[in-house]
């Protein structure tokens, strides 16, 4: 466990350095956002489209009983910018890209691929690590707003077109009630998932040990302790950003 | 120079190096050899700075590695290459970008050129027109070769070859060793070679230590390796086991 820790900060001044000083190039974080952020696209919309439709016809069937049907968009639209959309295509993301890359660098570990790397003049930190934790850094929090623009969507086809409600009082309401704050704390919210879902995936891997077997367990726990870390970030910064911004 | 002075390593309660002494003379070609398991890698992994002893130290050209940063550490490799045991080569690349991986992260030379040296290296270790397959497509003494190619390409001063001909058959072998002798020759390339090719030994050694037990048991040259009516060495020499290995 301390060792864990220690290798932990390790790894993290090592990345820092890295940004400041390693011999990194732009290419390769250009080539992992496509990787990680363009190929992640089609998984995050489904998820936020479906999130979007549920949560539309969930609150919709609660309001309605009360005559408030034009307030379901703005609900939709709030739970998606500030909560849904960051939270799920995170947990999305982490399943996809952070398991990726644990098994990836750690296949790399158990066959030497690091070793060899070490010994041709490349820092396994430069060129594997900063250019995936810089990439998901950058492509999550975009990935957050294509899932909140989809499930925006969906909620409002769903809503006008599937349960009739009113359009113009419901996008009234909806603009009215989200706020760029809300958008905002996704975005933030994005980011640092994005960064912690990268920076379990490359420390479990690089860190891997016991051939297959050990990249299995990279991997799972990779989703796990991302997931997790997730759920309890998002609480966290919930807090934080209802106060900051 | 390459200097190993009480080398220590344990993994768990296994005490793989138990003091290991040697000094490898800057152009030389040094052989180790000894048992399977006796340890052979995980000393040149402490050579090449890739593992931190527990005790001892290793100096090369009198800069004392075994404790540096990761980041001193590369530079001091800057110099040498590592062929490794299981050739290693990154099976998300192409061989042509596994070879030329050294010069393009450079970044000194232009595409055109170190596709250039690429094919050239490639010629080297008789694979011409490989460059365009994928690891997992080649046979394990093709990848060996390959992990050859992309070691040599920036011509280091230091070349260490993690059994280089194992797995391979007795023509491509002898060209290896050959090569290996040539580049030593033509560069004054120190060359570390571990082996338990007796014809590698012949070929390429100037000086052969071999590793007993987690130390050097013996430094002498081929001949007298081969000559040696120690019973350790000879047994070894000759592939002998002891009646006793075999029961156990
Ligand atoms: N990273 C490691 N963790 C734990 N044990 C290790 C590690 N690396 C090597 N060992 C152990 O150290 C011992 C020596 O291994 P090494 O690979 O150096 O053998 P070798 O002499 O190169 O053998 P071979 O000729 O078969 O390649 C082995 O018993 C191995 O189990
Ligand atoms: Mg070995």
């Amino acid at each position: 466990m301390l060792l864990g820790l220690k290798q932990v900060w390790g790894l993290l001044l090592e990345v820092v350095y890295a940004v400041l000083h390693g011999s990194w190039k732009v290419s390769d974080i250009v080539a992992q956002i496509y990787q990680i952020g363009v190929r992640s696209q089609s998984v995050v919309m489904v998820t936020g489209a479906f999130t979007g439709l549920v949560l539309t016809a969930q609150t919709y069937f609660q309001f309605h009983k009360f005559g408030m049907d034009t307030l379901t968009l703005a609900v939709n639209s709030v739970a998606m910018c500030s909560e849904l959309g960051p939270v799920l295509a995170a947990l999305m993301v982490a399943g996809r890209v952070g398991a990726a890359m644990a098994a990836e660098l750690g296949t790399m570990r158990v066959s030497e691929q690091i070793d060899a790397l070490r010994t041709l003049n490349t820092h396994p930190v430069d060129y594997l690590v900063l250019p995936r934790v810089a990439a998901t850094t950058i492509a999550m929090p975009v990935l957050v707003c294509e899932a909140v623009a989809v499930g925006i969507f969906g909620g409002y086809t769903l809503g006008v077109y599937g349960l009739g409600i009113d359009p113009i009082y419901s996008w009234a309401n909806m603009v009215n009630m989200t706020h760029v704050k809300d958008l905002m704390t996704g975005i933030i919210k994005g980011f640092f998932f994005g960064g912690l879902i990268s920076f379990t995936g490359c420390y479990k891997g690089l860190f891997c040990k016991n051939g297959a077997q050990g990249v299995g367990e990279a991997t799972t726990d990779t989703v796990v302790i991302s997931s997790i870390g997730i759920l309890m970030l998002n609480f966290c910064l919930t807090l934080i950003l209802s106060k900051i911004l | 120079m390459i200097k190993v002075s009480g080398l220590h390593k344990s993994f768990g309660t296994q005490h793989v190096l138990q003091g290991v002494d040697m000094e490898i003379q800057t152009g030389e070609a040094a052989i180790i050899v000894g048992r399977s398991g006796g340890g052979k890698s995980v000393l040149l992994k402490h050579i090449t700075g890739l593992i931190q002893p527990d005790q001892g130290q290793v100096f090369i050209n009198g800069v004392d590695i075994s404790h540096l940063e990761e980041r001193e550490l590369l530079k001091i490799r800057r110099d040498m290459a590592v062929m490794f045991q299981g050739a290693a080569l990154f099976d998300s690349m192409s061989v042509g970008e596994n070879v030329g991986f050294y010069l393009q992260r450079e970044g000194k030379m232009t595409t055109g050129e170190i596709e250039k040296k690429v094919a050239e290296t490639l010629e080297l270790v008789d694979l011409n027109g490989m460059q365009h397959k994928w690891p997992s497509d080649l046979s394990g003494g093709m990848k060996k070769r390959v992990g050859l190619a992309r070691a040599i390409i920036h011509n280091p001063s230091i070349v260490f070859y993690d059994e280089p001909t194992a797995g391979l058959d007795p023509v491509v072998s002898d060209s290896i060793d050959h090569l290996i002798r040539r580049i030593c020759d033509i560069r004054q390339v120190t060359t570390v070679v571990i082996t338990h090719d007796m014809r590698t030994v012949r070929t390429v050694g100037e000086k052969v230590y071999m590793l007993v037990n987690g130390k050097i048991y013996l430094t002498a040259t081929p001949d007298e390796l081969f000559a040696s009516q120690d019973p350790v060495v000879y047994k070894f020499v000759n592939g002998i086991s002891d009646s006793e290995d075999v029961l156990s």
